[in-house]
Order: structure tokens, then C-alpha cells, then sequence
């Protein structure tokens, strides 16, 4: 296969014609800001407008996207990177905290996708939430989330990286426990949050170590020091070197946002969360997290650590394989397309540890839109069906025509169906593979492109195709609802086309790149990594031929049967499906665990609390209850308040002696003035 | 010019104020004694300036000062005493004990 592959190298063409940039990035700032100020407006302005405060938010998405894409355009054209840094206090005596902003190829690209999918997903969701409870903290909610990731990408240093990852997770929290009144939505949030706690300590410590081998938070001083191989870094732990554990444990952070095997057992469960967040979460703001770390770190990943990529590997490969199976049993629309964004998150994690930065970021750029779109129309579905379950749809291609054509056209570009967006990043990530030499991994991906096409029919077959099983009239949404999911269809389409590149014919290739691995490697550093300035038909094929088995396959089981459905709905493969349908029992394994430390080992702290430290708690209490009854009839009773009402007597007596002599008759003042004025008289007069 | 003469005239006027401010009930009788009293301490004030020969008239200055301030103090008590006649058709000052403790 190697022998088929056209590659130019991107490290080739990086160089010194970067410039600095100007106004637009110095300005760059306030894109990080106005979320924030949107959401606090919206929390004490919005009830009082006329919308509920969505328009601050709308207004505020459609500011972050035309800054974002100026942004963008200006990377583009001008080879810009940017970056600016204050120091806001100090960690001790040799450490700065600093706050500031990058603009450069990832993160002005990042800035367009969150702008672009969020004002997309805004916009909407004025319309898909409208008379729903807490209005206007939802979208106080999604202004945090927009602006705790607009703050995470836009990170100098892995400290400011931090602050936003955790505002990441609070307002994903908040906004997956949206419907709070029932208990699982509350516990869904809860483990969501808990399981990125976990993964959050990875990233902590990894920080820590990565900073104090190279004594900087700052990104460029930690690659720097990377790529020369700086003294700190090479400290051995066991077998291995501060830079290659900190890198993996970095690594372990990711795996929590960005839903990595086996902690991707979150993600599915945050589907309680209105579709508007899942839309969010799955496209822009939350899981494309984890990567674009590994995307920023990507040289620390290609020069100290490269030993960390053998582990990242295996974990993207099972990600991507393992819940794409399980995608293949579930009945929730959402859901599936929940362990479809584990599996693309897989691809994505699996591209970068193969030293794919241009595969894994362009996969995270189209998988963004139509994996936005995707979400969006089951939205409207559920919108218009009042059910999550595709057993209560069916037939909605008629019911429905907009949503049907747009979920088409999102299912076919995940497919990767040519020339749709997917079609271009997963041949990326194939190359990426068949470049590396990874030939097993680029089977088991390939095989995951099989049973993505295979669950995306049947998904497609169950919710469109056949007929209306639910209760009432489904209807098509309204134009603030479809208009989002055509302009996503749209980018869907041409998205693949940033990173299109020539055709191989013969041994000429037809066609100009356009220019994505260019975009994306406008970096400080250069990136080096591979990206195949040609397409590579080999691999092209076979990852479309397992496309096309797949959709043809899940169309012989799943397109017939059409009245009555029953065995479409109940499509079990003996031995497999029971197994996916437990989800390989991680979720119970997670459970036990988290069963364990609520059972027995809660139990036996239950006890300590109740027979020890209660107990002296208590003791100490009592005594001292006893001590101040003493005190209080002995000293306070008898002694201060006797005192106390002694002078109060007194003074009452005296005032009443005293009240005597105020008689109210003027002459007898007088007569006691001048009998003192005759008194002093006498008085000088015989002391003189 | 002997002063003691005019002395004893001023302490006679002063103890007939004296007597009248705590003997009489009626009020206007009492403001009359006040002004006794005050005269008797101009008359002192002159005598003494006389008898120093101050270059300055200090002593009449004061004077002036206190018939000015005497002047003013009888209107007032005059002014008081009339509207409390008109109020309760009596001068006597022992029906006006009101503000007893």
C-alpha cells in the first residue's frame, strides 16, 4: 500500500514568512470576554426582554463567529501567529500566572468552528426551547460553556488551559442536569462531572510535571523544550521520563473530556441534556477539547514523548471500534449518534497518536459540522415525535421533509460518502495510518467505517423509512430550526473541500490543494507531520468500499420489513448484541467501583463517624452544654445580673429622691439661685 | 465723688429686686423686679468706671449693653406672659407649675 502513496511533507514548507499580526489579533481578547458579560447580562437583564435574554446570546454568537472568521481569514492569508500574555499574580517566588490569548492556525480555526456551530446551535435553540423551564439560564449556561471553551483554546499556558477546561465541565454540568426535577438527568450531569474529575487529576499532575521539568506553563516554553530535549524533561521515572508520563497523563486528561475508552461512559449518558447542549458538547465545545489539547501538545507528542503514542494508540483504536458496535443496539436516537461521537473521537485520538495533526484536527473540523447537524435534526425529530426512542418513529421522510434530507446529508458526510466532508478527513486519517505503517490500526479503522455506515442506515432506515409507529401527528419544525440544519448541511458538503487535495492520475496530479495542513501547521513550532498533499485512491477505496458494504448491508436488514417492523426493531446477532447491550459492562464495572466506595467502605467510614468521632464530638459538646448551665445559674445569675439590677434600683431611687426638688415654680429656682449666689458670697468672703 | 453712696443705693435697688422676684405672684411684677436688678448693676458699672476715670467708658459701654439686652428680654417676657393670660386668664406664676417631676 505504501507504494501508492503521494506524500509531501508539511514540514517542508513551514517556515520564516510568519508574520505577527495586528489590531485584529490585538483585539482578539474580546471574543474571550463577551461571553462572559453575555452570560452574566442574561442572568440579570434577560427575563425583562422581550425574548428572554436569547437575543443577548445570539447577539453575542453572531460577535464571537464574525470575529472568529476574520480571524480565521486573516491566519489564512497572512500566515499570522499571535500570541500575548499578563501576568496576573505569582505562585510563589519563580512561577507567573499568566492570562492571555493565542491566534494562530489552531486556534483561529477553532474560534471559527465554536463560532460558527455555536451561533448555528443559538439560534436554534431559541426556537427548540421556547417554553421550556429555566429559559434564561439555559442560555446563560450555553454563553459559559461557548465562553469557558473560547478561553481553553485561546490558552498561552496550560493554567489558563485548566481554568477553561473546568469552566468547560461546570457548565456542561449545568447545562446536561438542565432538567433537574428528574433524578437521572441530575445524576447524569453528576457523572459527567465526576468522570471528568477523574480524568482532570491526570491533567493536573501532567501540568505539574511538564511545567517543572521546563520551569514555564507556557506552551511555547514547554515544546521548546521538547523539541531540544530540555534536561528537566529527561528525568527518569522507572523506565521511562518525566516528559513521556507527563505527556500521558496529559494524554489521560483528554481521554476524559474527549470521552476516550474506557472513560467514555459520560458522554452517552449527558444525552438527558436538551439536543441544543448535545449538539454543543459533541461538536464545538466540550469533547473537541481533549484533542485540540493533544493537538496543541502535538510536538512534545512527536520528539520527547514520542513513546506515549504506542498507549494513545491502543486506546483510540478500541475507542473507535468498541462503541461503534455499540452504537449498533441502542433505540435512543440520540444515543446512537452519542457512541457515534466516541467512535469519531477514537478516529480523531487515534490520527494524532499516529502522528496525524492535520488528520486529527480536520477530522475534529467536519466531524464538528455534521456531527452538529446530526444532532440538530434528531432534535427536530424529537421535537416533532415527543420521543427519543426509534421505536416510536419511523416513517418521518414524509412527515418531515427538510429534517430528512439534512440528517441524509449528515449521516452520508459521517459515512464518509464521496465528495461529503467525512469522505476527506477519514481518508486523512487512513493515509495517516497507511503512512505510519500502522497496518493493523488502518484495518481496525477501516472496519470502524463499516460500522459506522452500517449504524447510521439503520438509525436512518428506523427513523425515516417505513411507518409512523408513534402517538399523534409528527410535523416538521419550524424555519428557526431547519434554516440552522441547512446552513450545517451546507458546511457538511463543502467542508472536506478546505483540505481537498489533487487527484493522482497516472503519476500527475490533477487538482491544487487547498491548503488546510498549511492553515493548521501556522504554529510556532513547525507541526512535522505527515499529510498526503494527494488522495490517496487506495485507501480512499477501501474506506469507501467498507462505507458502501456497510450502508448496503444495513439496508438489507433494515429497509425492509416495512409494515410490521418487528423484526427491523428486534435485528439481534446472537452472541455479540447481549454484549454491546451491556455496553461490555464498563458502566457496571465504573458502577462497582463507585458501588464499592458507597457500600462497604462508605459503610465502615459510617461507623468511625457514628462510634468515634461523634461520639467525642458529642462528648465535648455535653460537657461544655454542663459547664454553661453551671456558669449561667451560678455567675451569670447570681453574680452579673444581681450587680447589674443593684445599680438599676439604685439609680431609680435616687432619681426619685431627686425628682422631689423639681417643683415647676420659677420662684423657688430663683430663690435657690440666690440663696448659692449669697452662699459663694459668704463663703469667699470668710475663705478670702 | 464718694462711691459709697452710691453703692448703698445700688445694693437697696438690687435686694428690692431681689425681694420682688421672690415675693411677688404676679408675673409682670416679677419681670419689674428683674429690671431692678439690672439697673442696680448698671448703676454699680457707671460708679465704678466714675471712680477709676476710665479712659475707655467701658463701664457704660456695658451699661448700653445691658439696657439693650434688658429691652429685648422684657419684650420677650412680656410677649410670653401675654399669651399665657390669654390662655388660661391668669398671671400667677404658682398656677403655672406644670413642668413639676
Amino acid at each position: 500500500m505504501n507504494s501508492l502513496l503521494f506524500a509531501l511533507t508539511a514540514e517542508a514548507e513551514h517556515g520564516s514568512e510568519i508574520t505577527a499580526g495586528g489590531p485584529l489579533q490585538e483585539w482578539a481578547w474580546l471574543i474571550l470576554v463577551a461571553p462572559f458579560v453575555a452570560s452574566v447580562a442574561i442572568i440579570f437583564r434577560g427575563k425583562t426582554m422581550k425574548h428572554q435574554g436569547a437575543e443577548i446570546a445570539v447577539a453575542m454568537m453572531s460577535f464571537v463567529f464574525g470575529y472568529g472568521l476574520l480571524l480565521w481569514i486573516d491566519t489564512i492569508r497572512n500566515k499570522v501567529v499571535y500570541e500575548h500574555s499578563v501576568a496576573i499574580g505569582n505562585l510563589g517566588d519563580s512561577w507567573v500566572l499568566e492570562w492571555g490569548w493565542v491566534v494562530d492556525g489552531l486556534s483561529s480555526m477553532m474560534y471559527f468552528v465554536v463560532g460558527s456551530v455555536g451561533l448555528l446551535v443559538f439560534i436554534y435553540a431559541v426556537s427548540y426551547m421556547k417554553g421550556e423551564i429555566r429559559y434564561t439560564f439555559f442560555f446563560s449556561s450555553l454563553s459559559l460553556f461557548v465562553g469557558a471553551m473560547l478561553v481553553l483554546v485561546a490558552a498561552p499556558n496550560l493554567a489558563q488551559l485548566i481554568v477553561g477546561w473546568e469552566l468547560v465541565g461546570l457548565a456542561s454540568y449545568l447545562l446536561i442536569s438542565h432538567y433537574w426535577e428528574k433524578k437521572e438527568n441530575s445524576s447524569a450531569g453528576m457523572k459527567a462531572f465526576l468522570v471528568n474529575k477523574v480524568a482532570d487529576v491526570g491533567l493536573l499532575i501532567g501540568t505539574f510535571m511538564l511545567a517543572v521539568g521546563v520551569g514555564s506553563l507556557r506552551f511555547s516554553d514547554i515544546l521548546h523544550g521538547a523539541q531540544e530535549h530540555a534536561e528537566g524533561l529527561l528525568v527518569p521515572i522507572g523506565n521511562s521520563n518525566v516528559a513521556v508520563v507527563g505527556a500521558l497523563l496529559l494524554f489521560f486528561g483528554a481521554m476524559g473530556k474527549s470521552a476516550q475508552f474506557p472513560l467514555h461512559i459520560w458522554l452517552p449518558d449527558a444525552m438527558a441534556g436538551p439536543t441544543p447542549v448535545s449538539a454543543l458538547m459533541h461538536a464545538a465545545t466540550m469533547v473537541t477539547a481533549g484533542i485540540y489539547l493533544m493537538a496543541r501538545m502535538f510536538p512534545l507528542y512527536q520528539t520527547i514523548a514520542v513513546d506515549a503514542r504506542s498507549i494513545m494508540l491502543w486506546v483510540g483504536v478500541l475507542t473507535l471500534f468498541l462503541t461503534g458496535l455499540i452504537a449498533l443496539v441502542q433505540t435512543d436516537l440520540k444515543k446512537v449518534l452519542a457512541y457515534s461521537t466516541v467512535s469519531q473521537l477514537g478516529y480523531m485520538m487515534t490520527a494524532v497518536a499516529a502522528g496525524g495533526y492535520t488528520a486529527g484536527v480536520f477530522h475534529l473540523f467536519t466531524h464538528a459540522f455534521f456531527k452538529a447537524l446530526l444532532f440538530l435534526a434528531a432534535g427536530s425529530v424529537i421535537h416533532g415525535v415527543h420521543s427519543n426512542e426509534m421505536t416510536d418513529m419511523g416513517g418521518l421522510r414524509k412527515y418531515m421533509p427538510r429534517t430528512y434530507a439534512t440528517f441524509m446529508i449528515g449521516s452520508l458526510a459521517l459515512v464518509g460518502i464521496f465528495p461529503l466532508a467525512g469522505f476527506w478527513s477519514k481518508d486523512e486519517i487512513l493515509g495517516t495510518l497507511g503512512h505510519g505503517g500502522y497496518t493493523m490500526f488502518l484495518w481496525v479503522a477501516i472496519a470502524g467505517a463499516f460500522v459506522t455506515a452500517f449504524y447510521m442506515t439503520r438509525a436512518v432506515a428506523l427513523t425515516f423509512f417505513g411507518k409512523y409507529k408513534g402517538h399523534g401527528h409528527p410535523h416538521e419544525s419550524d424555519n428557526m430550526m431547519t434554516v440552522p440544519l441547512m446552513v450545517l448541511a451546507g458546511f457538511s458538503i463543502v467542508a472536506g473541500l478546505t483540505n481537498m487535495p489533487g487527484f493522482l492520475i497516472g503519476d500527475r496530479v490533477v487538482g491544487r490543494y487547498t491548503g488546510f495542513s498549511r492553515w493548521l501547521g501556522t504554529r510556532a513550532l513547525a507541526m512535522g507531520d505527515h499529510h498526503p498533499e494527494a488522495l490517496e485512491w487506495s485507501l480512499a477505496i477501501y474506506g469507501a468500499i467498507a462505507g458502501v458494504l456497510g450502508i448496503v448491508l444495513g439496508w438489507m436488514i433494515f429497509g425492509k420489513d416495512k409494515e410490521t417492523q418487528e423484526t427491523r426493531d428486534s435485528f439481534s446477532i446472537p452472541g455479540l448484541y447481549p454484549v454491546l447491550t451491556v455496553k461490555y459492562y464498563f458502566d457496571d464495572v465504573a458502577l462497582g467501583i463507585v458501588g464499592f466506595i458507597k457500600g462497604p467502605l462508605a459503610n465502615a467510614v459510617d461507623w468511625v463517624n457514628t462510634w468515634v468521632i461523634d461520639r467525642i464530638v458529642n462528648t465535648v459538646g455535653f460537657g461544655t452544654k454542663a459547664f454553661g448551665k453551671i456558669v449561667y445559674d451560678n455567675f451569670d445569675q447570681k453574680g452579673i445580673d444581681l450587680a447589674i439590677n443593684a445599680t438599676a434600683v439604685g439609680s431609680g431611687a435616687a432619681g426619685g429622691m431627686l425628682r422631689k426638688l423639681q417643683t415647676g415654680k420659677i420662684q423657688q429656682y430663683a430663690g435657690a439661685l440666690v440663696a448659692g449666689a449669697v452662699a459663694l458670697v459668704i463663703g469667699f468672703s470668710i475663705f478670702n | 465723688m464718694p462711691i459709697v453712696p452710691v453703692l448703698i443705693l445700688a445694693a437697696f435697688l438690687f435686694s428690692m429686686g431681689i425681694y420682688g422676684l421672690l415675693a411677688r405672684r404676679n408675673a409682670v411684677m416679677v419681670l419689674l423686679a428683674v429690671e431692678l436688678m439690672l439697673n442696680a448693676v448698671n448703676i454699680n458699672l457707671v460708679a465704678f468706671e466714675a471712680m477709676w476715670l476710665d479712659s475707655m467708658a467701658s463701664g457704660q459701654i456695658f451699661s448700653i449693653f445691658i439696657i439693650t439686652v434688658a429691652a429685648a428680654e422684657v419684650g420677650i417676657g412680656l410677649a410670653i406672659v401675654l399669651m399665657i393670660f390669654r390662655n388660661s386668664h391668669s398671671a400667677n406664676l404658682d398656677d403655672f407649675a406644670t413642668m413639676k417631676g
